[in-house]
């Protein structure tokens, strides 16, 4: 065996235990599902907290793996969520499932069409560029009331059942399985493709473009790709929230769901998936706790939390994930008869 | 016509003064203060516990803004920001905001929801004839204090031996701190001289903005236009933005009220797409 | 798969079932209201009525303890929906109180209607709210109601040309459509038309371009709490200098903000419901007891609709003795007529809205304050957004 084959060989092994579910993962989604049976009188907050985990999940793709900073995410989530409302409105496309494809594929166009004015600049432009674009498409959906119903919101939409099988229910049963169901499907999607070379490749341009562009790897293509694909699960996000509630609004397409997505995202940490699903829960829990306690004042407590996570230093706070995920890898690998390829040097843990 | 100008000037003039401290900074220290409005809040609040609840005259309470903005801004660059300068742009995103957020709940908490005014005194109240010109007295004086402002600013860049250290920190912070500048503290003045004249400007601008506790998220995208537009190289750039956009968002209204903001949003990204580093940037400066 | 999911989950569903059913002697009361952002005044008047009520009628009520679990949606209908719901599904609420703008209300009422929940509009103004369900009460105001009777009263007093300014949503248009109607039925013409938006930081140039109109007067509307930039800008612009009157719903000379708007704005006519210094032994009871309560705050237009509301939930719960079942709250609530702080006041049983006495009210000063001074009053008017049809 040549040494480059022996390389290519190990490396294989990575990609292959990088796929590998660990017993933690197992558990998270088991819990996921068990909360249908366990928790049925929260089914509300938690097809909410699936949203905004779907949401953060899209924001981790472009920030955790690409490194852009995004403080105009809204745009697509809202897009996302008026092409659900407005196929819902007019009966044009009954059937919620296929209508929510459509409402990821309207964010995935916005997405691709705006992602080659993301591309340039520094991370400074970057941010106006993405927060400028928000506010104009907000600015759009105002000025085209007719349409979108403008500040009064997009008004009397009536669903129709998941599949033609499944009512929309006051209890949010439906809303909420449906949207896990989703999230779930899209989750192992995304599972995939940062797994894939061209999650690698992402990686290797968020670290050092110029290396990455040294060793062949030419960053515009691929930034457009997962750009495009993070705008569609935004879409798909925006699109879920319309189908659950039966309502939309501007508030969708505002700066402050951008940055309270990015809030969710921080709090369970950038780079492993799972940040933006930990910190759907954590944050909407919080948001409860303190909007009930003191309804006026919980902005104060977030601005507080952010402040702190930043002075403390974020990777002491979202990554607590990671040593979590170490211990359960050693104990996923205490398989009889199974050895752990040796590892790389400067290869091994988690990204 | 001419009145839709001279608005336009005074609501540009205004913003330059709100917004001038946040593109030095930014071009200083490459710090994206998403607070910057907090601070011009700070100073509106301040003048108006002064002018309303104390009786102090109007002037007085514009310098005394000023100052408090600018203590406020010195006290929290110590203690805070300079934690914060050296990590990600995402931290300073985050941080400021957080910063934004909080100082929402304060004033809300300390000075109540609803929409308040500075007393003015009657003398800059109403309008003014120039040759046939109506003029508002109030918006006049804007335009005077700004424009005296600017002037000063100017100057003080150009001509005196802070200036002349800031302008080489800005342009590069190395070589700057190879002479012996010590950025730091120059940072940390005009930080302070930045948040100060954020300060006045809120307190001018009380009259015609209106302050409330939201006031530094609703006027957060204005700062950010002026200073990307503008661009961080001078204080002329985003001088000339801060103008183009007072005129342009009036004019917009005016002429075509149900387009209003539409208009800026599109120019601020046309700009940042074709000139990256803003408009009213020498070539080759970096 | 979904389906296996499912099953089980249609037995859990069959237990949950029965409605909204609370708790051994507890009412439950949801508040939506705006406690955060641009209508937070709205709230905290709204809030601080009710709870005033509460201090001053006891929180018992026909053998219930009353309780107020209050949410802020900060006037986002997004949260009010969710939050609405999750207040009927988790907290099991008997009423839903609040809605500080159209949007929020508009966005609950298929939830009302679904849960059979009593749903009590405080604040918002759209004629077309209490249509949208039929578990909607009123006790706030419908923008017609004030904007048909100051156009009927313009054309009388020699106002001949008008320029509208509204803020560009549901209750603006509604003001500006019924305004226009009886303003050039009664030979008034309406030169321009001016929408503004909702967030507008600058009424400068939509003031300069009613200005270079030259009408008699502007009509206006804008939500609570901008009510004082505008006036501020008006004079600025010397509109008043011009000789053009404000004229409007009481929207604009807001009772909370009325203090801070300058001498200037003395002499502004308007109509509305209701003015902190209706001259009646009942309000200067409220009034006096509303500022003890908040600190000097002057109760505005805003909160008698949250004072009136939890009048309406104690006198409903004493007449059904108790009985929380959503039908017979509605059945008990509608036609009640009563006392309140701005004047006679009663539901109409067939809409369900409110029907009041519109005032006709100048800015004046008294002891030093500026307030809404009535001197012209319309009887019992009902909400000419419906009575057309």
């Amino acid at each position: 065996m040549t040494s480059s084959s022996r390389l290519a060989a190990a490396i294989a092994a990575q990609f292959t235990d990088r796929a590998r579910w660990s017993l933690l993962e197992v558990l998270f989604w088991l819990v996921a599902l068990s909360t249908i049976w366990l928790l049925p009188d929260q089914h509300l907050i938690l097809a909410e907290i699936v949203i905004w985990a779907l949401f953060a999940l899209s924001l981790d793709l472009i920030l955790g793996y690409a490194g852009i900073i995004s403080l105009g995410h809204a745009a697509f989530f809202g897009i996302g969520a008026y092409t659900a409302g407005l196929l819902a409105k007019h009966a044009l496309v009954g059937e919620p499932v296929l209508a929510l494809l459509l409402a990821g594929l309207a964010g995935a166009v916005f997405g691709f069409l705006t992602s080659f004015l993301v591309l340039r600049g520094t991370d400074l432009t970057r941010l106006m560029v993405t927060l400028g674009i928000a506010l104009l498409v907000r600015e759009l959906a105002n000025r085209f009331g007719w349409l979108t119903g403008g500040a009064d919101g997009l008004q009397g939409i009536d669903m129709q059942p998941v599949l033609g099988l499944f009512r929309f229910d006051l209890y949010g049963h439906t809303a909420y399985i449906y949207s896990l169901a989703v999230l779930f499907v899209l989750f192992l999607l995304a599972r995939r493709i940062v797994g894939s070379p061209f999650g690698l490749a992402l990686l290797a341009i968020k670290g050092n473009p110029l290396r990455a562009s040294a060793i062949g790897i030419g960053a515009d293509r691929r930034l457009i790709g997962i750009y495009t694909l993070a705008a569609a699960y935004a879409g798909i996000a925006g699109g879920l929230l319309t189908q659950t509630t039966a309502f939309t609004s501007l508030e969708s397409l505002s700066f402050d769901r951008s940055a309270d997505g990015l809030l969710v995202l921080i709090i369970g940490g950038t780079g492993h998936l799972y940040g933006g699903l930990i910190g759907a829960v954590v944050f909407r829990f919080a948001q409860d706790w303190i909007a009930t306690a003191t309804p006026q004042y919980w902005q104060f407590w977030i601005g507080l939390f952010l402040v702190l996570i930043v002075l403390v230093g974020r990777d002491r706070i979202g990554g607590w994930f990671t040593p979590l995920r170490r211990l359960a890898d050693r104990v996923g690998a205490w398989r009889p008869g199974k050895t752990r390829p040796t590892v790389l040097p400067g290869q091994g843990g988690a990204p | 016509m001419i009145t839709i100008l001279f608005d336009g000037i005074a609501y540009g003039m205004l913003l330059f003064v709100l917004a001038a401290g946040l593109s030095v900074t930014l071009g200083l220290m490459n710090f994206v203060n998403l607070a910057h409005g907090a601070f011009a809040m700070a100073g509106g609040y301040a003048a108006l516990v002064l002018v309303n609840r104390l009786g102090v005259p109007f002037g007085l309470g514009l310098v005394c803004a000023f100052l408090f903005s600018a203590a406020l801004g010195a006290l929290l660059e110590r203690t805070l920001y300079v934690h914060v300068y050296a990590k990600s742009h995402l931290d300073q995103v985050l941080f400021t905001i957080g910063l934004v957020f909080m100082s929402v709940a304060v004033v809300d908490y300390t000075m109540g929801s609803s929409q308040q005014f500075i007393l003015i005194p009657p003398a800059l109240q109403g309008q003014v004839t120039v040759l046939g010109l109506d003029m508002s007295k109030y918006r006049l004086m804007i335009i005077v204090i700004c424009g005296l402002l600017t002037l000063l600013l100017q100057l003080g860049l150009t001509r005196t031996r802070f200036g002349s250290r800031l302008r080489a920190a800005v342009d590069d912070q190395r070589v700057a701190r190879g002479l012996g500048i010590n950025v730091g503290a120059v940072f940390a003045m005009t930080f302070a001289l930045g948040s100060g004249l954020a300060g006045l400007g809120g307190a001018l601008g009380a009259e015609i903005l209106g302050l409330d506790p939201i006031f530094p998220l609703k006027y957060m995208i204005y700062f950010l236009i002026v200073v990307t537009v503008g661009g961080t190289s001078s204080i002329t750039g985003p001088f000339l933005a801060s103008l183009l956009l007072g005129i342009g968002d009036v004019a917009g209204k005016y002429y075509v009220p149900r387009l209003g903001a539409f208009v800026i949003y599109t120019i601020m990204i046309v700009v940042l797409i074709w000139r990256p580093q803003g408009l009213f940037v020498r070539r080759g400066a970096r | 798969m979904l389906k296996h999911v499912l099953t089980p989950l249609a037995v859990t569903l069959g237990l949950l079932a029965g409605g909204p059913a609370s708790a051994q002697g507890v009412v439950k009361i949801g508040v939506l209201e705006a406690m955060t952002g641009q209508q937070q005044s709205t709230g905290v008047q709204t809030l601080a009525a009710m709870k005033l009520y509460m201090a001053q009628h006891g929180d018992t009520v026909a053998g219930k303890k009353i309780e107020l679990i209050v949410k802020d949606d900060g006037a986002v209908a997004d949260n009010s929906k969710r939050l609405a719901q999750e207040l009927i599904v988790r907290d099991k609420v008997n009423f839903l109180v609040g809605f500080a703008v159209t949007p929020t209300a508009l966005a609950v009422a298929p939830l009302a209607t679904e849960a059979k929940v009593p749903t009590i509009v405080a604040n918002a103004g759209t004629s077309i709210i209490t249509e949208r369900s039929p578990y909607i009460l009123r006790t706030s105001f419908t923008l017609p109601q004030s904007s048909v009777i100051i156009g009927e009263w313009a054309a009388k007093n020699g106002i001949k040309k008008v320029v509208t300014i509204v803020s560009d949503y549901a209750p603006g248009l509604d003001g500006e459509k019924s305004f226009t109607e009886a303003f050039t039925k009664g030979g008034g013409q309406v030169v321009e038309a001016v929408k503004v938006p909702l967030a507008a930081p600058d009424f400068a140039p939509f003031l300069q371009r009613a200005r270079d109109a030259s009408p008699d007067a502007i009509f206006v509307f804008v939500p609570s709490g901008q009510g004082a930039t505008f006036v501020k800008q008006f004079i600025e612009r010397g509109l008043d200098k011009a000789g053009i009157k404000i004229i409007g719903p009481g929207d604009v000379t807001d009772d909370d903000l009325l203090n801070g708007m300058g001498e200037q704005v003395i002499g502004t006519v308007t109509a509305h419901m209701y003015s902190a210094d209706h001259p009646s032994a009942l309000n200067k009871a409220y009034v006096e007891a509303f500022k003890k309560a908040n600190n000097g705050l002057r109760p505005n237009f805003m909160s008698v609709g949250g004072y009136d509301a939890m009048h309406l939930i104690y006198e409903a719960l004493k007449k059904t003795g108790g009985d929380t079942d959503g039908d017979k709250l509605m059945a008990a609530m509608k036609g009640m007529a009563w006392e309140s702080p701005r004047g006679p006041i009663s539901i109409d049983p067939e809409t369900r809205d409110i029907v009041q006495n519109i005032y006709i009210r100048k800015v004046e000063k008294k002891d030093g304050e500026l307030y809404n001074v009535e001197f012209q009053t319309f009887d019992a008017v009902k909400d000419p957004g419906k009575a057309k049809k």
